[in-house]
């Protein structure tokens, strides 16, 4: 019993320490069911993102449908030019001419928000601030040294960090706006929300139809294991 | 354990609820295996509509395109050949193409919306081989009734330049004409047409 | 036309003993009448392992064994296919399930002293089970070809490389490539698809057939067949069917409640079922930070990592599995069911399943010095747990044992006391709305609250001893 004790001890302090210290991440507001933030979302992943990044598991065809959008509307205000209704959002830059300007290939998109989550894509998208130091000028809070330059900066206007030394170490404590983007903050906020919420779509484009087909099967469920246990009491009956 | 007393209709009347009620489950469970075996929408994308250009096509020339996979053939007719198709009814099995696969538009003599230019799916009626395409008259392996047309190297059904199947052969209709449409005079849309949408 | 089949059925059964079959396994196999909640757990194995033949036959009909197409195929079957994402879902959903099945199985096994004579043989099929689930898990795992597939795979094949003088040899031979490649990939497919699922179907067999050739143990762990009615049928056993046919088709039902409600609502289980790191596609050159291998692995990774020599911890890792087979001899006690077994036992038990769910749990975090000093204890005590068997068994003070089979109350039976102890401890209690009237409102009764917990432990510490 006292050997137990002593275990139950060593293993609650270690669970609390195993969260580290890391970024806060904000908490992206998804709606799945806000097609209209969805539509935003596709516009602006094409606009923004997919002359690096492809999507190339979602089709603009699928999106027509989940998004309750006219298949011509697709073609004409989404997908890029010359695509059809049937392809997948191929980016248009070859991978080979990318490893050569980013010394990586961008990774294709359609599965980030399955491997990052919401919030984090939401937290990084917002989360670059000037650090003359790497190649294009930026550095990013949640993914340090990232790759990639900061391509809503016009939207979002330059941000810088402001540091303080804890501990003998430089920590960020928080990023602040130069003001010079085209958006306000709030603007951007949504832009940007729009933005994920329209990754956590792609990344799982039959969610939304899973969780509404889910009630059913298990009232169903539930239904024959009522009956079920019906027939169970009434056979049960005979055993004393 | 003890028999006596059991109420036996109630026991039977369960034993069918929970039947049914099982029954409906697997009929539901079912629904998904079955139909994931159903063209996905990768199958349904190779299934678009594919555009064929005739800038190009010289008289009797046969081009082939690919359509849901499907050879599609384009043949561009001369006058000759379309002389030779008025004389051949008797010896055909369905001349009008009653029995046969074709939209109302193509419902006609020369199978064809514009007679110059025929349109078939590729595929022999009969189990599904490509005939070949032998536009010579009276070749020595066919014989002197051989007026040109579409000879399936399988079972040896012969079809003429309209697709039309002669009689005493194993194909039982003519050969399928896909929907079409005529975007423009020298580019022809296969696939869709102007009647309705086809999926 | 009702004579037409009845002799075509007559012409059936006269060459296939159909009846004998039925009556020897079901009608008129004699089973316990008092199986618990833990004897539902052996016809749920089955139920989900139909369910992953099905599932995965599917799966294979669009599934593409080649490193460069396997990640995009499935992910084709996650969005291209018709319901491909259901099956895909109930296949991988499937497997978790089958884990905590087994797991419960077996632990069932070690309460109720079901490995013990003269059930060793099945203790022993149902352990050759385990392993080749392990085995088909592990290569079912690297099939969607995501970094934790590949990874995962890399250091589970990496370990064959310890065993001395032919180690690196072997694991080569197993990758068939100086990587894991598409060889690789390939080879698992074919394992995964065809060979594995043979076995495992045999050994399913084995286990089943060697099973009603003794007959089922009992949470009292008596044997039924000792006391018999003169016409030679247990006094206290009953039909298989159909009193547990009807009853296990309840449970299927609850587990099927469960079953859909991940599927539906959580395929992922927060990453424990789905890797969120699987989602990207593997790339040999970049491993992940943090390499975990999916939950029904962790204990035994735990275990790997505890120990501070490669060789050594593959041994231990091993071990840990093995020492399973050997429970029917190191466990000397003649009393099988832990209702009538010692406090000693109970006790050891008790620390076993916190060393087994602790190294579960350690195996899903980083390896941090202080996670593995944890790590290290409890890997001590799940050996001593076995290894100490012997020991303490042998002067182990068991209670009397009964020669009937007793009465415990049923989950129905049991439901007043637990809406008794609702009541007690979420006493309704007058309560003042915003109109100022009187409402009666169900508020949580601290006193109540301590009361009850200190009965329980209470109850705990009687039923230790």
């Amino acid at each position: 019993m006292k050997k137990l004790l002593y275990i139950l001890l060593l293993v609650v302090p270690f669970s609390v320490y195993s969260a580290g210290a890391e970024v806060e991440l904000e908490d992206a507001d998804i709606d799945l069911s806000d097609v209209q933030s969805l539509e935003r979302g596709a516009k602006n992943y094409v606009t923004y993102c997919l002359g690096c990044h492809s999507a190339k598991h979602i089709r603009y065809k699928r999106m027509a449908i989940d998004l309750n959008l006219d298949e011509d509307k697709v073609l004409q205000d989404i997908a890029p030019l010359g695509a059809g209704i049937y392809d997948q959002m191929h980016s248009a830059m070859n991978a080979k001419d990318a490893a050569k300007w980013f010394g990586t290939t961008p990774p294709d998109l359609s599965l980030i928000a399955r491997v990052r989550g919401a919030d984090w894509l939401y937290t990084y998208l917002r989360s670059f601030y000037a650090d003359p130091s790497r190649p294009y000028g930026v550095n990013n809070r949640v993914f340090e040294d990232v790759g990639m330059p900061n391509v809503l900066w016009q939207l979002q206007g330059e941000q810088t960090a402001s540091i303080k030394n804890i501990d003998g170490k430089p920590v960020i404590t928080e990023l602040v706006s130069k003001g010079n983007g085209k958006m306000s903050k709030k603007e951007f906020d949504r832009f940007v929300n729009d933005l994920v919420n329209f990754l956590v779509y792609i990344g799982e484009p039959v969610q939304m139809e899973r969780k509404a087909m889910g009630k059913y099967v298990l009232f169903y469920i539930l239904l024959f294991t009522i009956v079920a246990y019906l027939l169970k009491r009434e056979y049960w009956k005979d055993i004393h | 354990m003890t028999n006596e007393g059991v109420n036996k209709s109630k026991r039977q009347f369960l034993t069918s609820a929970l039947t049914v009620v099982g029954a409906v489950g697997t009929g539901f469970i079912a629904v998904p295996f079955l139909s994931q075996m159903q063209p996905s929408a990768k199958a349904m994308a190779a299934g678009a509509p594919v555009d064929v250009d005739l800038t190009k096509m010289e008289p009797g020339q046969l081009i082939r395109v690919a359509w849901r996979g499907k050879p599609v053939w384009v043949l561009n007719r001369t006058p000759d050949v379309l002389e030779t198709l008025t004389t051949l009814t008797d010896k055909l099995a369905d001349p009008l193409s009653n029995e046969s696969l074709q939209p109302d538009y193509c419902k006609n003599e020369f199978r064809a919306i514009k007679p110059e230019i025929f349109l078939a799916v590729g595929l022999c009626t009969h189990l599904g081989c490509s005939p070949t395409f032998r536009p010579e008259i009276a070749p020595p392996d066919l014989g002197n009734d051989w007026k040109g047309g579409f000879f399936c190297p399988c079972h040896g059904s012969w079809f003429d330049l309209a697709g039309r199947v002669y009689k005493g052969v194993p194909a039982p209709t003519n050969l399928e004409i896909p929907p079409h449409k005529y975007v423009k005079d020298t580019l022809i849309t296969v696939g869709e047409d102007n009647e309705e949408a086809r999926a | 036309m009702k004579n037409r089949i009845g002799q075509c059925t007559d012409w059936f059964l006269s060459r296939f003993p159909l009846v004998k079959l039925w009556n020897e396994h079901m009608a008129h196999y004699y089973a316990p009448k008092n199986f618990n909640i833990w004897y539902f757990f052996g016809s749920l194995a089955l139920f989900v392992l139909v369910n992953q033949f099905v599932t995965g036959i599917m799966l294979t009909i669009n599934y593409k064994p080649d490193a460069k197409l396997a990640f995009d195929s499935v992910e084709y079957i996650m969005r291209d296919v018709n319901w491909g994402w259901l099956v895909r879902y109930m296949h991988s959903t499937g497997a978790s399930a089958f884990f905590i099945i087994v797991y419960l199985h077996m632990f069932r096994g070690v309460i109720y002293g079901s490995y013990k004579h003269p059930r060793e043989l099945i203790w022993i099929f149902g352990m050759l089970i385990f392993v080749a689930l392990m085995a088909e898990a592990f290569m079912g795992y690297l099939l969607p070809w995501g970094q934790m597939s590949y990874w995962g795979a890399q250091v589970i094949i990496s370990l064959f490389s310890a065993i001395p003088v032919i180690g690196d040899d072997l694991s080569l031979w197993i990758r068939g490539d100086y990587v894991i490649a598409d060889a690789t990939l390939n080879r698992f497919f074919a394992f995964h698809v065809i060979a594995v699922p043979l076995v495992l179907l045999i050994l399913v067999f084995l286990h089943i057939v060697a099973l009603h050739e003794v007959g089922s143990n009992n949470p009292d762990g008596i044997e039924i067949k000792e006391s018999k009615d003169p016409f030679g049928v247990p006094v206290d056993g009953i039909p298989f069917h159909p009193y547990y046919t009807v009853k296990d088709i309840v449970g299927i039902g609850v587990f099927l409640f469960f079953f859909a409600t991940v599927i539906f609502y959580m395929p992922e289980m927060g990453g424990y079922f789905l890797e969120h790191a699987n989602f990207i596609p593997a790339d040999p050159l970049k491993t992940p930070e943090h390499i975990a291998p999916v939950w029904y692995f962790t204990p035994f990774y735990a275990i790997l990592r505890a120990v501070p020599d490669k060789f050594a911890g593959v041994i231990a890792m091993g071990g840990a599995i093995v020492v399973l087979f050997l429970l029917p001899w190191l466990d000397r006690c003649k009393v099988k069911s832990i209702r009538y077994r010692g406090g000693i036992y109970k006790k050891a038990v008790l620390l076993f399943v916190i060393s087994f769910i602790g190294l579960g749990y350690l195996g899903t975090q980083p390896a941090t010095p202080g996670a593995t000093l944890v790590a290290r204890i409890l890997t001590v005590i799940y050996f001593g747990f076995f290894l100490l068997m012997p020991l303490y068994t042998r002067w182990e003070k068991t209670k009397p044992v009964p020669t009937r089979l007793t009465h415990q109350p049923s989950l129905e039976e049991r439901l007043p006391g637990w809406i008794e102890f609702f009541n007690e401890v979420f006493p309704q209690t007058p309560v003042k709305d915003s109109h100022g009237n009187t409402v009666m409102k169900r508020r949580p009764d601290r006193t109540a609250m301590i009361n009850a917990l200190i009965r329980f432990a209470k109850k705990l510490k009687e039923s230790l001893d």
